[in-house]
């Protein structure tokens, strides 16, 4: 195919995934909506919070009467989607301050967290993954299949806390949690850094065992291609084999499959801020759904579903640019 | 070979297991716990019982010794004691939350495998966009929606969980529709809805327990974590999510049984039953060898 031909084939591609994406997200913004708006949570009393006690009923009414809380329901989502789609993601009542503001404040950290992480995975699951596959069925292969199916069923939460009970408590080597030293007056990197080896750590090795057991196969698999085979016939030094031949094969599949796995590391990147207590969308997640804080929570899963969306595409068009055999269907 | 095969299924298996071999140990250990941890949650209430409010403050956070086999809370209470019940709740909820999660997988895979073609393509992309869903974000906002409680955590898990069964059975179907015992049977005169019944079904069957099974794992995982972040069940009900949760402040001084004793049965429990359902998916598709023989 032509390179013009390749570059409008993009085109198509960006148009039919937006073609399902948009009316599937709108669909779910809906069932979001109606399950708010099902809430027996009256969101009057719960922005006024103790003072809703004391509170006349007057001024209760004119808070619902401001907000257009007691409109149609129909009126109030089209009101709150179309505030959405222009980039106003609303005023969260657990806050008390804009939805974008808290977003722009804490996703930084969190996309810092996964970011790390991630890169760790990476690394770490190429790396181990061919070792292992090298020798299938060798002891380093048996045993690091069985790390990651025993790691696998460590809750993450769980495993931040027995490494803070390790490595901060018994060994006092890490700190346990927060993002800067108890006693420091500014945010210096190298205690910042300090501060994340092991929410970072424990969220990448939480993560790795998806990844080590895909390589894993995926190069076992690469290592009886014939190009492989052909590798070593000529005799080329088992590294070179793996490394260059076995492990590049298999390496642009399980790149696009990366983006399919970030959901996951998102999850765990709530979880893993809670534990260590970083100023993430993790705590103000959990501290909205506390508060039956609809705006904020519906703004966070909906931009994050939006953010893997966009990942996903992108990868599947880098995949499709790299090797020049791959057609993308939409 | 012949009366090998005559012999019923059943027999036949209770025989294979019985032959201990080297790789089979993990398999035996894991049957075993996990039949503990069942007969453990059924007959808790009846040899054990726990009045879940109790507490002793005379006893806060005593090391793990053999009254307290796993120590005492910041309460006081016995860990492993609470823990039996919170593997109880736990097992309850998944077990619930993963059936749920089966039947609306099962139905929207099943369309799609038996009708086939356009709305086939339809539900996929659909399915394939929710997958891109952070699912305890969204589990999250369903139970904060629905405020925390135990049908809360249920609809959070079921509906968060559903799409991987939706694929198996979507493709499981599609795979079989194109067998010659299908065209045989159409051919013979039967209807779409016989085919269905009498031919699909028995198919997809084992594959819907397999993957139900699978899902446990999954949806104790679900619930735990929606418990740590107070987000699941009542907080004075013993849960191991829960326990984990109050466990943190009991951890930072020194008592580290009060949250990683609970956690510890979550690790092995569920690794079980993924060594058993590993197991059986070999059984089932000897070609596809799940390589997991710990």
């Amino acid at each position: 195919m032509t390179r013009s031909g390749r570059l409008a084939g993009v085109g198509a591609v960006v148009r039919r995934r937006l073609l399902v994406a948009v009316p599937v997200l709108a669909a779910t913004s809906v069932g979001m909506f109606a399950l708010g708006a099902a809430s027996p949570v009256d969101p009057a009393k719960q922005y006024a919070g103790a003072a809703a006690f004391t509170a006349s009923e007057e001024n209760l009414a004119q808070l619902r009467a401001n907000w257009g809380v007691d409109d149609p329901l129909p009126v109030q989502y089209l009101r709150w989607i179309s505030n959405l789609a222009q980039g106003d993601l609303g005023w969260s009542t657990s806050r008390h301050e804009p939805v974008a503001s808290v977003l722009a404040a804490r996703a930084g950290w969190t996309l810092l967290l996964i970011g790390v992480a991630l890169a760790l995975v990476l690394v770490a699951s190429l790396l181990l993954g061919a070792l292992a596959a090298y020798r299938r069925g060798g002891l380093f292969d048996r045993a690091l299949r069985a790390a990651a199916y025993a790691v696998q069923s460590m809750p993450v939460f769980w495993l931040g806390l027995a490494a803070i009970a390790v490595f901060a408590l018994a060994l006092g080597w890490l700190p346990a949690g927060g993002l800067t030293d108890v006693t420091a007056t500014s945010t210096s990197w190298s205690d910042v850094a300090h501060h994340l080896i092991l929410p970072v750590g424990v969220l990448a090795v939480s993560q790795a065992p998806w990844f080590v057991l895909f390589v894993r196969d995926a190069v076992a698999e690469s290592m009886r291609d014939d190009h492989v085979l052909a590798a070593r016939a000529r005799g080329l030094p088992g590294r070179t084999v793996l490394f260059g031949h076995a492990l590049r094969t298999a390496l642009l599949p399980f790149l696009t499959l990366v983006g399919t796995h970030l959901p996951e590391l998102v999850g765990g990147a709530v979880l893993v801020e809670t534990v260590f207590s970083l100023p993430g969308l993790g705590a103000v997640t959990v501290a909205a759904a506390l508060g039956s804080d609809f705006p904020l929570l519906a703004a966070i899963t909906l931009v994050t579903t939006a953010v893997v969306l966009a990942a996903n595409l992108a990868t599947d068009l880098a995949y499709a640019a790299a090797d020049p055999r791959v057609r993308l269907d939409g | 070979m012949a009366d090998l095969a005559a012999r019923p299924p059943l027999l036949r298996v209770a025989r294979s297991r019985l032959r201990l071999r080297p790789g089979r140990a993990g398999v035996v250990v894991a049957g075993l716990i996990l039949l503990m941890a069942i007969a453990g949650s059924l007959l808790a209430p009846l040899v054990w019982p726990l009045d879940q409010s109790a507490v002793a403050l005379g006893q806060t956070r005593l090391a793990p010794s053999w009254t307290h086999l796993a120590g005492t809370d910041d309460l006081g209470r016995d860990v492993a004691h609470r823990a039996v019940y919170g593997l109880r709740v736990s097992l309850l909820v998944g077990a619930v939350a993963a059936v749920v999660a089966t039947v609306l997988g099962g139905v929207v895979g099943g369309i799609a495998g038996t009708l086939g073609g356009r709305v086939d393509r339809i539900l996929m992309r659909i399915v394939d966009t929710i997958a891109a869903m952070p699912h305890l974000l969204l589990g999250i906002f369903i139970v904060a929606m629905l405020r925390p409680s135990l049908g809360a955590v249920i609809a959070s898990v079921g509906l968060t969980h559903w799409l991987s069964t939706a694929r198996i059975v979507r493709s499981e179907l599609l795979s079989l529709r194109t067998r010659p015992f299908i065209d045989a049977a159409i051919s013979g005169g039967a209807g779409r809805l016989r085919v269905l019944t009498r031919h699909l079904l028995p198919h997809v069957l084992p594959r819907l327990a397999l993957a139900t099974t699978l899902m446990i794992p999954h949806a104790v995982w679900h619930e735990t974590a929606l418990s740590f972040l107070g987000l699941g069940l009542p907080p004075h009900l013993a849960s191991l999510g829960n326990m984990i949760n109050d466990g943190q402040g009991s951890l930072l001084t020194g008592a580290w049984w009060a949250s990683l004793a609970p956690g510890a049965v979550i690790v092995v429990v569920t690794l079980a039953i993924a060594v058993l359902a590993a197991r059986w998916r070999d059984r089932l598709d000897p070609r596809v060898r799940a390589e997991l023989h710990l």
